[in-house]
């Protein structure tokens, strides 16, 4: 493990208590909701932000233990990437990019001369005498990008490196991240509230909300199976909680669920919107899930509607905007859902 | 635009502009060559112009740290120390004078040992020049500074820091260079402030011409015994403050206002 840290820090309301770990060459996605605590940890890893309690270890050294050990930030051999690239306004994009390598003691020619050689690697040869104003947002991100890695640290430490980027932007530089990640030899640890960065960039993904972490695993496990009601969403999931009794699920929130396996103790059971069908009379054959429920709202979701429904098992469901308009449904609609046993996935809590 | 705002500002327009308005009309101008050309003036002139550059010199070397100290560092009472740095902004500067000379006069509680032991005397020299304008210009450099530095986003110092800038060349290759127009701004307000400089410099540096006259002495003596006089150094006071304006006013009064 070339980064392990467990941090705990006060902030207003919000009690952040998190233990992380990164390999070298492994790139950790830290995923949760705004205010979760997740820029919090990756300052208090940068060193810009002293925690209340806790210890961070790079590559064997201590930089941080519980205020015995504190080495600041400029002394930790780390690369940092943030959201809104923060290039220095007054220096020219090449001077940006040296900027790390000059502190440390490399002479200008040569500092100059890396520095262009990555500005190349990410795509910006020529561009090095522009000034960060006279760059877009992306090429703005790739040569922040290149300044934190010129050092060759041995933590790269990326806060919500692509939230700033219009989509299609995204899409090219979270690509090149990518390639640029599974170069990189050290630790990396990615902040990010989009779950398709997250699966995108990182080998492992950890769930952060609260200040706890929620959920930890590969992106496909993370993915697959949701622990948390925001994870399920990001994800596409809907997620209801409940005990397994054989081949059916009572709900903690009441009502009951039949499952195509057997399922004993506290259990996860998750729905895909788009596998609920919507009747407005009682469906004919004998589908084993079928609740009456009342539509509370539905919002336009690209070619489908989401509806969100309320009664025995509350639910969410995708419907066509043709089914939707040809159903003639309006908030308040009494209809009937349900679901195959077989799309209903279930594990353990 | 409603009455009760736009004759209020009117007069108050007037009442700022007509003085000066009406000293440019009052102006001798035959006679300022002659007026110029008299040993006196030349001398005052030059003094002030070097005594109000060396105090702007010693409030940057001394206020810019005194700005990030109250912007940047956490020390206990920075709100106290705020307060006691910006005294001299509001004291009459008379009161500064005699408070440098109750310090530093012969008698003072460092001019004495100064004197005793050096022999060095500090009151009624371009020395003590300087130091009373510096007392009475910093804080305007201070206050400026410091504005520019909590408006300035401090998370560029925590890039630089990342990069493996220390907070001495964090400060000297992006705080500073960041802030540069509110530092620009600021020594601007000092020098103009030291330039004007009276109360403070007639009590504490006294009237000798050529060692403490510095133009607004000048003026204040002149007026009692040559008004003619009198208004052309005035006249020459505005010309290098409205000089100092134009010089710098896409740096001072363009940013300040877009800022």
């Amino acid at each position: 493990m070339t980064l392990s840290a467990h941090v705990v820090v006060q902030r207003g309301s919000l009690a952040v208590d998190l233990e992380v770990a990164v390999a070298d060459g492994e790139v950790l996605a830290v995923l949760g909701p705004n205010g979760a605590g997740k820029s919090t940890l990756l300052r208090v890893l940068a060193g810009l932000l002293p925690p209340d309690d806790g210890r961070v270890v790079l590559d064997g050294d201590t930089v941080w233990d519980d205020g015995r050990v504190h080495v600041p930030p400029h002394q930790r051999s780390l690369g940092m990437v943030f959201q809104d690239h923060l290039l220095f306004p007054h220096l020219s994009i090449t001077e940006n990019v040296a900027f790390g390598l000059r502190t440390r003691g490399v002479h200008r020619a040569a500092a100059r001369a890396s520095a262009e050689a990555w500005l190349t690697r990410v795509g910006l040869a020529g561009l090095g005498g522009r000034r960060p104003g006279e760059l877009s947002g992306g090429q703005a991100q790739r040569a922040a990008l290149a300044r934190a890695l010129v050092v060759d640290p041995r933590l790269l430490l990326l806060d919500e490196p692509l939230s700033a980027l219009d989509a299609r932007t995204r899409l090219t530089v979270r690509a090149e991240l990518h390639r640029h990640l599974s170069e990189f030899p050290g630790s990396a640890v990615l902040v990010t509230h989009d779950p398709i960065d997250a699966m995108a960039l990182a080998d492992r993904v950890v769930v952060v909300e609260d200040g706890r972490v929620a959920q930890a695993g590969t992106p496909a496990e993370v993915a697959r199976r949701p622990r948390t009601d925001y994870v399920a969403r990001l994800v596409g999931l809907f997620l209801l909680p409940g005990t397994g009794k054989g081949e059916q699920v009572v709900l903690d929130g009441g009502g009951v669920v039949a499952i195509a396996e057997e399922a004993a103790g506290p259990v996860f059971v998750a729905i895909r919107p788009e596998s609920v069908a919507l009747y407005l009379q009682h469906p004919d054959g004998s589908p084993r899930n079928v609740w009456p429920l009342r539509l509370v709202s539905a919002t336009p979701h690209g070619s489908v509607v989401r509806c969100d429904l309320t009664g025995e098992v509350p639910l969410t469901a995708d419907v066509t905007a043709t089914s939707f308009a040809e159903m003639g449904l309006a908030p308040g609609a009494e209809v009937w859902a349900s679901v195959k046993a077989s799309e209903v996935a279930v594990y353990t809590r | 635009m409603p009455a009760p705002l736009l004759v209020p500002a009117a007069i108050g327009i007037v009442f700022l502009v007509f003085p000066l308005v009406g000293l440019v009309i009052r102006a001798p101008w035959s006679a300022i060559g002659p007026q110029l050309a008299q040993e006196g003036v030349g001398q005052a002139l030059r003094l002030s112009l070097v005594s109000a550059t060396l105090a702007t010199l010693v409030s940057l070397l001394l206020g810019v740290p005194i700005a990030w100290v109250l912007a940047r560092s956490r020390i206990p009472g920075r709100s106290v120390l705020r307060a006691l740095v910006t005294v001299p902004l509001v004291l009459p500067p008379v009161v500064g004078g005699v408070a440098l000379f109750l310090v530093l006069g012969r008698q003072g509680i460092l001019g004495r040992p100064l004197f005793e032991h050096l022999g060095i005397t500090i009151p009624f020299t371009t020395t003590a020049v300087v130091i009373a304008e510096t007392f009475v210009a910093m804080p305007f450099l201070v206050i400026s500074v410091e504005g520019a530095l909590r408006a300035a986003d401090a998370r560029f110092e925590d890039a630089a820091a990342t990069l493996g800038a220390d907070r001495w060349t964090t400060f000297r290759r992006v705080t500073l260079p960041l802030v540069a127009p509110g530092i620009a701004a600021g020594a601007v307000l000092c020098w103009a402030r030291a330039l004007g400089e009276f109360g403070a410099t007639i009590t504490f540096a006294g009237n000798f011409p050529g060692t403490t006259q510095t133009m607004p002495l000048a003026v204040y003596l002149a007026l009692q015994r040559d008004p003619e006089a009198a208004i052309v150094l005035s006249l020459v006071l505005l010309a290098v403050s409205l000089a100092t304006l134009l010089l710098l006013r896409d740096r001072w009064l363009g940013r300040g206002v877009s800022a």
